[in-house]
Parts: C-alpha cells; sequence; structure tokens
C-alpha cells in the first residue's frame, strides 16, 4: 500500500498579543492510498487547525511546525504560490458550512469550471461540461440548471455536494472533509456519507474525515486518530477502537453517544469541560475528567506509546476500561 | 447521577480535582473594549490633543492682554510680536490673531457639540421608531431616509439658511438637522437586532406600551454604537460649519469660527501668512484627532470592522 | 434584470416630484422676496413686479404653473438677473460643471478602488500605511483649505499649474481644481473599500478559492473584487453629492465658469427661480447617478434582483 502522506511531529502555534498558544503538537500519522482516516475530538482540540495548516490556510498568526511529506514534497515548507501547484489538484478540502463556502455572486459552474482549467488546461466549454457530469456523480438532480443558478439558489445539502463535486473534479489523491455533515439533516448526512464511500472507492482518493460525530465514524472510516487537548490520544483500526477502546476520553465518547436502539434513562456526557488550550491542566490534559485516574496522571504527562496490531494509546492505565455496558 | 455502576466514586474526585484547576480568566465586553482601546496609541494621543485644544479654547482668552474684536491701532497686519503681547500676529483690522483664534475655535466647539446632540436625539428617536415598528412604517421612514441621503443636502442647509437669516442658533439646529441621517440608520438597524431579544418579548408579553419598550430597554442598549459614530458626527459637523462659514453663511461678526478665520487668511496667505496658518493648524488637528478617537472607538468596540 | 430596472426607473420618478416640491415650498415658506432689496420700490412699481412673476396668485397655483412649465424645460425667469431666464443661466454654467464634477468623481472612484484594494492586499505592511495616511489627509483638510494651500504651493510658489481662472480647453487650469475635488472623495471610497476587501478576504468562500489553489491574482479578481464592491457602491449616490457640493466652493475659489458661482449669490439674493432651478437640477443628476448606481449593485449581487 503506497502512503500518500506522511505527517511528522506537527504541531501549530498561534500567537496572542502577549503570549503563544499550542493549538496542537505531537502528531504523527500516515495515509496510506484510497484510506479513509477519521480525526475525531471535541471543539478545541486542534483537529481542524492541522488540516488548515497543511493546505496553507492558517490565520496570520498561525504558525506550523514539523513535516508534511505527500510524496517528496513539504507541503509545511512551502509559500502560498508554490503550494497553488498542489492545492486543488493533488489535495482538497470541504468545509463545514456549506452556506458560507461558496461565493454567492458567481455562478456554480464557474466555480466549478475554474479548478480544470487551472489546474488541468482545460479549455472554458470542456471545463463546463465535465463539471456538469461530475454534478450528476455526486447525486444533483438536474445538473444543467443547478450549474447555470447561484449558490443561494440551492439547498444546503446540495451545496455540500457541490463543494464535494469541486474537490473532486481534479481527482486528488487526498480529500480532507472538515465535519462535512454537521451542518446538515440527519437524513441527508446519511445520503452524503454514502457519496463519500462509493467516490472514494471509484476515484481511489484517500479521505481524510474531521469529525466529532462517532456515528459518522463508524460508517466510514478505515482507521480513526482521537485527539484531546491538542494532541493525539489514540490511534488504530476503527473497529478495534469500538470494541475494544484503549483511552478513557474514547471510551467516554464511545459511552455518551446515545444508542438508536435502546432507551436511555438519561444521556451520559463525560462530565466536566473541555480544557482551555491556554491552560492546560498539569500531567495528563485528561485527568480532571477521568474515571481511572490516579497519582502518576497529575504529574506526568503519558507519551503515545504502541500497544501493538497497528494500535497506538497516551494513557498509564491499563486495566481494563469499562463502567457498566459499553453501547 | 443514576444508572452507571462505578461513577459516583469518579465524582468525588472530580469535584475535589475542579477545586485544584485554576479557572479560567474571563473579561468582560467592557473591559476587553477599554484595553483595546488604551492600546491604539494614536487614539490615546488624540484624546490628549483634543483635550488641549478644548482648553486652550476656553480658557486660553483669560491669559491674553487682547480680547477677538479689540482692535490695535498701532498694530495692523503685524506678523507674530511677543512683546506687543500679540503671539499670533494681528490681522487687517488690527485684532488680535489668537485671541480670534480662541474664539473661533470655541465657537466651532459649541457647534459642533449642539449640533451632535441635536443629530443624535432625532437620529435615535426616528431610528428606534423605524426599527421597532418595522413593517410599512419601517419601510416609509427609511425610503425618507434615502432620499434625504442621495440629496445634496448642503443646498438644503443654504436653503435654511436663507430662509431663517443668520441666525447662530439656527445654525446649530439646522446643520444637526441633517446629520441624523446616518444615526438614524444604525439605529434602526441596532434596533431591529435588538428587538429579537427575549428581553423585549418579556417586556411585551407583561403588556408595556411600545413608547415604553423603546425608551427603557431599546434605547440604553444602543449607547455603544451611538457613542462611537456621535464621535465620527462631530468632525463632519465641523466641517460642514466651516464650510458654511467660508461661504459667508455661518457665524457671523465679530463672532467668528475657524471657517471664517481661513476665509480671511486664504486670499492674503502670501504677503500674511499667520493669519492662514494658525487657524488651519487647530482646524486641522482637531479634525484628525476626533476621527482617531472615533475610529478607535469603533475598532475597540467592534473588532471585526477593522 | 430587465424588471428591476425598469421598477427603478419607474420608482425615481415620484422621488424625484416630491424633491421639486419640497424644495419650491420650502423656498416660498421663507420670510423675506427677492425684492426686499436695498432700493426701496414704490408699491406701484412693486406690484407690477409681483403680478409679471405671478407672485400675486396663490401658492398652489404658483406651483402647478412651475410645474407645467418645468416639464416642458422653461426653468422660468431670474429676478434678480432680469435679462436671463433661469434655464439660460444654467445652460451657460451647467456644462461645466457637469464636467467638473462627473470628471472628478470618476477619477476619484477609481483611484480610491484601486489604492483601497492594494492597502487590503498588503494590510500593515508600508504600502497600506503610507495610502492610509494619504486617505486621512483628504479626508480630514477640508476643501476650502486644501484649495488654498495646494494654490499657494502649487501655483504660486512652484508655479507649476495656473492657480485659478480658466480658459476654453485648458487642461492646466483644471489640475488643482480636479485635485481638490477628487481627494476627499477618493479617500472616502479607498477607506471604504480598503475596509469591505478585508472583510470579503477574511470569508469563508475565499478560504474555499485558495484551497482551489487559484492563486492571489485570480482570487482577486474573480471572487474578491464583486463583494467587495458592494458596499462602496451603495455609498457612490452621497459621494456624488458631496462632490458636487465641493464643486460650489471649488468653482468660487479657482474661479471657474460653473453653476456654483451663481447659486450663493442667488440664494443670498432670494432668487427663487434661479436657486429652484440649480436645486432641481443637481437632485436630476444626483438621482440618475443613484439610479445607475443601483443597477450597477444588482448586476454585482445577484440576490438584489428579485426585490
Amino acid at each position: 500500500m503506497t502512503e500518500v502522506l506522511k505527517v511528522e511531529d506537527m504541531s501549530v502555534t498561534f500567537e496572542l498579543h502577549d503570549s503563544e498558544v499550542q493549538a496542537m503538537r505531537e502528531m504523527n500519522f500516515s495515509l496510506a492510498e484510497g484510506e479513509t482516516l477519521a480525526v475525531v475530538g471535541e471543539s478545541g482540540s486542534g483537529k481542524s487547525q492541522a488540516f488548515l495548516a497543511i493546505m496553507g490556510l492558517l490565520a496570520k498568526n498561525g504558525r506550523a511546525g514539523g513535516r508534511v511529506m505527500m510524496g517528496d514534497v513539504d507541503l509545511l515548507a512551502l509559500d502560498s504560490r508554490q503550494l497553488d501547484r498542489y492545492r486543488g489538484k493533488d489535495i482538497a478540502m470541504i468545509f463545514q458550512d456549506p452556506m458560507t463556502s461558496l461565493n454567492p455572486t458567481l455562478k456554480v459552474k464557474t466555480q466549478l469550471s475554474e479548478v480544470l482549467v487551472k489546474h488541468r488546461g482545460f479549455n472554458q466549454q470542456d471545463a463546463v461540461t465535465t463539471s456538469i457530469e461530475m454534478l450528476e456523480r455526486v447525486g444533483i438532480p438536474e445538473p444543467v440548471k443547478r450549474a447555470n443558478a447561484y449558490p443561494h439558489e440551492l439547498s444546503g445539502g446540495m451545496r455540500q455536494r457541490v463543494m464535494i463535486a469541486m474537490a473532486l473534479l481534479c481527482q486528488p489523491k487526498i480529500l480532507i472533509a472538515d465535519e462535512p455533515t454537521t451542518a446538515l439533516d440527519v437524513t441527508v448526512q446519511a445520503q452524503m456519507l454514502d457519496l463519500f464511500k462509493s467516490l472514494t472507492e471509484d476515484f481511489g482518493t484517500s479521505l481524510v474525515l474531521i469529525t466529532h460525530d462517532l456515528g459518522v465514524v463508524a460508517g466510514v472510516a478505515d482507521r480513526m486518530m482521537v485527539m484531546y487537548g491538542g494532541r493525539v490520544v489514540e490511534k488504530g483500526v476503527t473497529d478495534d477502537l469500538f470494541y475494544d477502546p484503549r483511552h478513557p476520553y474514547t471510551l467516554g465518547l464511545l459511552h455518551s453517544t446515545p444508542h438508536i436502539a435502546k432507551r436511555a434513562v438519561r444521556l451520559d456526557p463525560i462530565q466536566g469541560l473541555p480544557p482551555s488550550l491556554e491552560n492546560l491542566p498539569k500531567g495528563c490534559a485528561f485527568h480532571p475528567r477521568c474515571a481511572f485516574a490516579f497519582d502518576r496522571c497529575l504529574v506526568e504527562r503519558p507519551p503515545l506509546r504502541d500497544v501493538g496490531d497497528g494500535r497506538q494509546k497516551a494513557c498509564f492505565y491499563e486495566g481494563p476500561l469499562a463502567y457498566g455496558e459499553v453501547a | 447521577m443514576a444508572g452507571i455502576t462505578g461513577k459516583d466514586a469518579v465524582l468525588t474526585e472530580y469535584a475535589h480535582r475542579l477545586e485544584t484547576l485554576d479557572a479560567p480568566k474571563g473579561r468582560s465586553l467592557t473591559q476587553d473594549a477599554i484595553r483595546r482601546l488604551v492600546r491604539n496609541k494614536a487614539a490615546v494621543l488624540s484624546v490628549f490633543v483634543v483635550g488641549f485644544i478644548i482648553i486652550f479654547a476656553f480658557a486660553g482668552p483669560y491669559f491674553l492682554p487682547w480680547t477677538y474684536d479689540k482692535i490695535d491701532w498701532s498694530g495692523i497686519r503685524k506678523p507674530p510680536n511677543f512683546e506687543a503681547g500679540h503671539y499670533a500676529g494681528t490681522d487687517q483690522n488690527g485684532r488680535d490673531m489668537l485671541a480670534r483664534i480662541m474664539q473661533g475655535t470655541q465657537m466651532s466647539l459649541i457647534v459642533a457639540g449642539v449640533a451632535t446632540l441635536v443629530s443624535v436625539i432625532i437620529g435615535v428617536i426616528y431610528g428606534a421608531v423605524a426599527g421597532y415598528f418595522g413593517g410599512r412604517v419601517d419601510a416609509v421612514m427609511m425610503r425618507f431616509v434615502d432620499i434625504m441621503y442621495a440629496l445634496p443636502y448642503i443646498l438644503f442647509v443654504i436653503i435654511l439658511v436663507v430662509i431663517f437669516g443668520r441666525n447662530p442658533v439656527l445654525l446649530f439646529v439646522g446643520i444637526g438637522f441633517l446629520e441624523w441621517l446616518t444615526m438614524a440608520r444604525i439605529v434602526r438597524g441596532q434596533t431591529m437586532s435588538i428587538k429579537q431579544r427575549e428581553f423585549v418579548e418579556a417586556a411585551k408579553a407583561g403588556g408595556a406600551k411600545p413608547w415604553t419598550i423603546i425608551f427603557r430597554h431599546i434605547v440604553p442598549n444602543l449607547t455603544g454604537p451611538v457613542v462611537i459614530y456621535a464621535t465620527l458626527t462631530v468632525p463632519e459637523i465641523i466641517l460642514t460649519e466651516s464650510f458654511l462659514s467660508y461661504l459667508g453663511l455661518g457665524v457671523q461678526e465679530p463672532q467668528t469660527s475657524l471657517g471664517t478665520l481661513i476665509s480671511f487668511g486664504a486670499p492674503v496667505a502670501e504677503t500674511l501668512p499667520w493669519m492662514l496658518i494658525g487657524p488651519a493648524v487647530v482646524l486641522v488637528s482637531l479634525l484628525l484627532c476626533l476621527t482617531y478617537i472615533g475610529d478607535g472607538l469603533r475598532d475597540a468596540l467592534d473588532p471585526k470592522d477593522r | 434584470m430587465f424588471g428591476y430596472v425598469t421598477r427603478r426607473v419607474l420608482s425615481a420618478i415620484p422621488v424625484a416630484l416630491i424633491a421639486v416640491t419640497a424644495c419650491f415650498f420650502i423656498l416660498r415658506l421663507a420670510p423675506g422676496g427677492p425684492f426686499d432689496g436695498e432700493r426701496a420700490l414704490p408699491p406701484a412699481t412693486l406690484a407690477n413686479l409681483r403680478a409679471h412673476y405671478n407672485l400675486d396668485l396663490p401658492l398652489i397655483q404658483q406651483y402647478f404653473i412651475y410645474v407645467s412649465r418645468l416639464l416642458q424645460g422653461d426653468f422660468g425667469p431670474s429676478m434678480v438677473y432680469n435679462d436671463f431666464t433661469v434655464a439660460q443661466m444654467l445652460w451657460i454654467g451647467l456644462p461645466f460643471t457637469l464636467t467638473l464634477g462627473l470628471s472628478a468623481f470618476v477619477i476619484g472612484t477609481l483611484v480610491g478602488l484601486v489604492a483601497g484594494a492594494l492597502s487590503a492586499v498588503n494590510q500593515n505592511k508600508w504600502p497600506d500605511y503610507l495610502l492610509v495616511m494619504i486617505v486621512v489627509i483628504g479626508l480630514v483638510v477640508p476643501n476650502f483649505l486644501m484649495a488654498a494651500i495646494l494654490q499657494l504651493v502649487f501655483g504660486v510658489y512652484l508655479n507649476w499649474v495656473p492657480a485659478g481662472g480658466w480658459q476654453s480647453g485648458s487642461i492646466p487650469h483644471l489640475v488643482l481644481p480636479i485635485t481638490v475635488l477628487v481627494l476627499p472623495h477618493a479617500g472616502r471610497t479607498a477607506r471604504l473599500m480598503r475596509g469591505s476587501m478585508i472583510e470579503v478576504l477574511s470569508t469563508n468562500y475565499v478560504r474555499t478559492a485558495k484551497s482551489k489553489g487559484l492563486g492571489q491574482r485570480l482570487i482577486l479578481a474573480r471572487h474578491a473584487i464583486k463583494p467587495a464592491l458592494l458596499p462602496v457602491v451603495s455609498y457612490l449616490g452621497p459621494g456624488l453629492s458631496y462632490l458636487l457640493t465641493g464643486s460650489l466652493v471649488v468653482e468660487q475659489i479657482f474661479a471657474l465658469p460653473g453653476i456654483g458661482r451663481y447659486f450663493i449669490s442667488a440664494a443670498l439674493n432670494r432668487d427663487y427661480g434661479l436657486v429652484l432651478g440649480t436645486t432641481i437640477l443637481y437632485m436630476f443628476v444626483i438621482l440618475a447617478v443613484n439610479l445607475l448606481v443601483d443597477i450597477l449593485y444588482a448586476w454585482l449581487d445577484p440576490k438584489v434582483r428579485y426585490s
């Protein structure tokens, strides 16, 4: 299996007027061809920032450290102009809010065809034709009509499909999807995930799916990476993590997801709030909310270590992880 | 919490840990705004300069040997002469320039203050009513504002001046009457978003009459934007007033204003430069500083605007 | 789009009518009349004069006479400059004022747009600071002061351009007046454009455009310009209004043959006809420009077209 992306010791830091904040650090992973990797965590866990940084879309006061190798190229070392050779062509991203992610003053067909014209040298007409075909492919009815429309004339679900079409037009090797279903209705969510699955299979695209919703992960991801407090705390094959979580946070996440078939007496969230990145707790970032923490956790931060079978975890606790029944 | 075994023990531990963690530092909106404003060096400097100019204009005359209308027959058209007490020279009538500059500044400031007040009052009421009642009332009221906005308002001022003579009070009111437009628009926008908030609903449910709601609940919440735009209106009013005075339609003799002084100084600036430089410097400084303060306030209270 | 244009044109007509009416009645309601001059006239002469100008008729009647004549292009006689009708006087001065005003407007807008865009793209680097400083100066110094300073510096001391006056077709004579008019307008436009562009550049859809690897030039030209222009375009109507106002003073200071000169003396002498005529003309120009601006706005922002 070829590796399409290799992230080495990546970090993202933001400069505030009188201090610095590390949004994310010590991230290492590799992405194989055709694989789907889910990146899971609460808001503020740094999961989006990492990938915005890879795409060169960090805010002006942000800096990324480490290396991100796509083939022979370190994406983090490139400036904006150099990155433009790869963005939209070999690596693409779709964002959370389809309502605001499309330009309201340009027709849909313009926003689609421009990637083909820029990166693949198509002429305008061919580009539009190919775009319309792609619109059909992503399941948009009456594609010609939609292509000639403006974004505000389409529904949320359709706009997100347009975004997906736009990202896949140049058949990139890597597609990053940042919470692609969060802003959509549940029924539309399911359709969207099916779309992802079939498209990535057809095109052989590797998909990074950033989400906080485990339901999304279960259906689509081959491997998953759990983040907390700006660091990766557990990593491995999705099924393994679901049935045998090794980090208390993962356990908590799984546990707090309501089960559709069971009637919960009460919802069971993880007690407490995510930590402020400026003010991380000493020792393990999760210890204040952890049911299994002991004295070592308060003073020493557990490093991410291999535990066999391609699994990694950042936790000192070695005992059985369960409270009551896991859904 | 009921339902899951093993967690009760965890909760006591958790509660204990919460006590030992540091609470996150919270910041109120006003504190944030003041921090940002103070950091804006241009704004802070401007506040001092404006303060200085105000003191200069109102307290200065007490320290001068000459009043603004007293004629010094021995010193007509003279450059600055410290011994004779004419620190900024004299004009063609032998009047002390520094005293006249002070008086002119006083006048400009007073007009600005009154006119701003007038425009704020009219603008706030108009905008709040339009924004609160919405619908047709709003549509009609705003159309009127749009029309007024597009027309050359200075023509109306001139017409007003023509009609009512060169009465200074009317000047203030008239100018204020024309500057309320922007304020009205902003107040309307803000009112529309404020009226959606729950406490307005609560007041309505409690049976409060519309006017009560407008004045008790909505207007107090408008202070932020109103202060900002009032501060930004002041330089515009000073400009309008000096423009009118320059044309001879504003403040009348023997009173003077910065605009009038400049209108006298400009034609003779080659030979009597001190007649232009003094008032020009004061006027430009005043306007510049007020603009910086207004901008600074706007940045401080609404950072996205930058 | 066509429907939108028609609707805007039709709605401009009542506005024009209201404006004319308002002006008419305001002027007439003012105490004092055109014949309250320095010389006391014998009552008989006064009565004749008033009859001649229809001033003894009921106000409403005067109004309708005025409007009907107006629609035929007759602005009535000037009450002070006895040998001329208002239309004739306007005709003498209008072409010049319009040329001066509109060229300053176009130049100022273009300069402002470019400056604002450059400033936004190079935010906080030296081009931005320089432009902001120039903008502030343009905005803060009143036009009459700026005129005086420029006249002194460039007209008298350096003698690069004539300090005033007018010779037919002479461009150097226009340099200073146009500069004085352009500076504040360009300043305000640049400021708006800068703010608007900065906001547009931080939107989600520009982020999407960046993620597609389009490159800065393409993003600016195709994705950013239209949305950024919107708030600026809304300002253009009042902007022209300010500019024409400024031209009054500029024409006086530089002794230029436009309408501005007449207007003020007409106002002071209560020459109803001339004041009304000039005001109406200015208003029509502004209404026309506003109409064009509205149409431009609809072209830029597709969502507006259905209103």
